[in-house]
């Protein structure tokens, strides 16, 4: 009887062994593609391992595309422009391109496996992206669920970016969590302190990324952080400016605030910060101060709900109807938002209402 | 009565089709039947899978699993036999004939998954069949199958610029025309009996 079990697990085994070893012998003779030649922009020539994706094997040779996601085609940043190779389109990319750009030979980078020589077209700007090794130096609570987490650069040493764009910080496994995460987030310190990098990160409740940094981060950790990203930042015109933030949207603002406290301005600025209550407010003071710093700028905290105890006395309820005492002339308006997917929509909504071209609204699209 | 493996092949795509007459399959029939041109991927695929895995299981079945009395083992054996097969197949057609992975290439893994494989493995162990009638009728069912889903698909192309009432949009539509299709291929069953 016993034999019997042995000999029929036995057998499942070397069944199941055999398949195993059949796929790992295949993987190793059939998925290796060699080195594939991948140019860059007509100039830059890298040789790369062929088989794995583009996004991977560009990431291999410190180029680092914006990835949300982690390479698995759900978020749709990791597009570039194949000129030659790549094979045609995959139906799990489709969902992701405009029909203008998969004309222009746009593709998801995570989703292109290098087999072969590929030239690609990426923007210039892309070549400052590197990967940082940071060191957590100083962690603070903002409000009961915003922490501003400062950390300094260790390898590289510098980072040269423009107030507004934001990084991509690597979470690390933690109790159940398993794996890493990938996350974006906007830089709050000034670009002239090049040797730090401050984030503001609210609590997102279940969120892999943020319960992270919020409950297992340390003074002291090592953290992984790519970047610089993203096109919001402050266009060099004379137009008046509005910003809008909420939560931690005070991040990309309280950078280009003091990137132009040190570069100064003229321009007139009225600063526009919702939450909810007044525990949701932060920084009031730090804003409040650039009044006296610019000649004509203005902070405008407005809360839709304060508890009663909490006696506020300044503005109260959404944001939007404040906004035509802040605008001049709309048409000679820019707005910067930075806030939830919700607000961003609702605040758009009402400034393009009051006549403030869409082309002027400049915002972040991760939520 | 022996059927010859010639009959088989024919009724395993009219008169018993997996899919309309056995509602094998159906979760992927359904959801990859809006494009005629990712149908007939994946019902390529589904026909290269059938074929083979029917001669495999077949192999496995009656040189492995009787032999060493291993019968009752093979629903677990079966499923990872056809899991290997599809993983093997797409390294090779990855590699060798890349113009075909892209058709049927994202499909594949899908199909690890699609009962119509399981159970076409099963049917010829149920019917006691040789290995070239089982061959011949995974083969079949596999034809039959990429018949059926082409078909569905070539009417919900035409469908889209039908007024549709809004709770039978989607798979509720789909689903009454697999029945009127079926109710058609039933129509074949009396020219012979495989069951």
């Amino acid at each position: 009887m016993i034999s019997r079990i042995f000999i029929d697990i036995a057998v499942a085994c070397g069944i199941s062994t055999f398949l195993a070893l059949v796929l790992v012998i295949a993987q190793r003779y059939l998925a290796d593609y060699g080195i594939c030649k991948v140019t860059i922009n007509k100039k830059k020539e890298v040789s790369v391992q062929g088989g794995i994706s583009l996004l991977g094997a560009l990431s291999d040779q410190q180029i680092f595309l914006p990835s949300a996601c982690g390479g698995r085609g759900s978020c749709g940043t990791c597009k570039c422009q194949l000129t030659s190779g790549g094979g045609p389109v995959l139906p799990t990319e489709k969902p992701f391109l405009s029909a203008k750009e998969l004309g222009d030979g746009i593709r998801l980078s995570c989703q292109v496996k290098v087999k072969g020589d590929i030239e690609i077209q990426i923007e210039e700007s892309i070549f400052n992206i590197r990967r940082y090794r940071t060191k957590v130096i100083d962690i603070v609570d903002y409000t009961y669920d915003i922490k501003g987490i400062t950390f300094q650069l260790i390898d590289p040493q510098r980072i040269d970016f423009k107030a507004g764009q934001y990084v991509q910080l690597e979470s690390q496994p933690y109790g159940k969590v398993k794996q890493k995460a990938v996350r974006a987030y906007s830089i709050s310190s000034k670009p002239q302190d090049n040797g730090l990098i401050q984030l503001i990160i609210r609590l997102v409740p279940e969120g892999i990324c943020t319960t992270w940094v919020h409950n297992h981060l340390k003074v002291g950790d090592e953290v992984f952080l790519t970047g610089p990203y993203g096109d919001f930042y402050i266009r060099d015109t004379e137009a008046d400016m509005i910003f809008v933030a909420g939560g931690s949207g005070k991040a990309p603002i309280k950078s280009m605030l003091e990137y132009l406290q040190v570069v100064g301005t003229k321009r007139k600025m009225t600063y526009f910060f919702g939450a909810r209550t007044c525990k949701d407010l932060y920084l009031t003071d730090e804003m409040k101060a650039f009044e006296k710093v610019f000649p004509d700028f203005k902070y405008e905290p407005v809360v839709s709900q304060p508890c009663p105890e909490e006696g506020w006395e300044g503005k109260l309820g959404y944001i939007m109807p404040y906004f035509p005492e802040a605008i001049r002339d709309p048409k000679n308006t820019e707005a910067y938002l930075c806030g939830s997917p919700g607000m961003l929509a609702a605040v758009q909504k009402a400034l393009v209402e009051l006549g403030v071209p869409q082309a002027k609204i400049y915002f972040d699209s991760f939520g | 009565m022996e059927i010859s493996s010639f009959v088989l092949f024919w009724a395993a795509i009219f008169t018993s089709n997996i899919l309309l007459t056995n509602f094998l399959g159906m979760c992927s029939y359904l959801s990859v039947s809006k494009e005629v041109e990712s149908s007939f991927g994946l019902g390529m695929a589904v026909f290269f899978v059938l074929t083979a895995t029917s001669a495999l299981n077949w192999i496995v079945y009656h040189k492995i699993l009787v032999p060493a009395g291993l019968v009752y083992l093979q629903f677990i054996v079966f499923i990872i036999v056809i899991a290997a097969f599809v993983q093997l197949l797409e390294l090779i057609i990855e590699r060798y004939a890349p113009a075909l992975y892209y058709t049927l290439g994202i499909f594949l893994p899908l199909i690890t998954v699609n009962c119509a494989i399981f159970g076409v493995s099963l049917f010829l162990v149920i019917r006691n069949y040789s290995f070239g009638q089982s061959v011949a009728f995974g083969a079949g069912s596999g034809i039959g199958w990429l018949l059926a889903i082409l078909m569905l698909a070539g009417i919900r192309k035409r469908m889209k610029e039908k007024l549709v009432p809004l709770g039978l949009q989607g798979a509720g539509i789909a689903l009454i025309i697999t029945g009127i299709m079926a109710l058609a291929f039933i129509g074949f069953s009396g020219i012979v009996n495989v069951q």
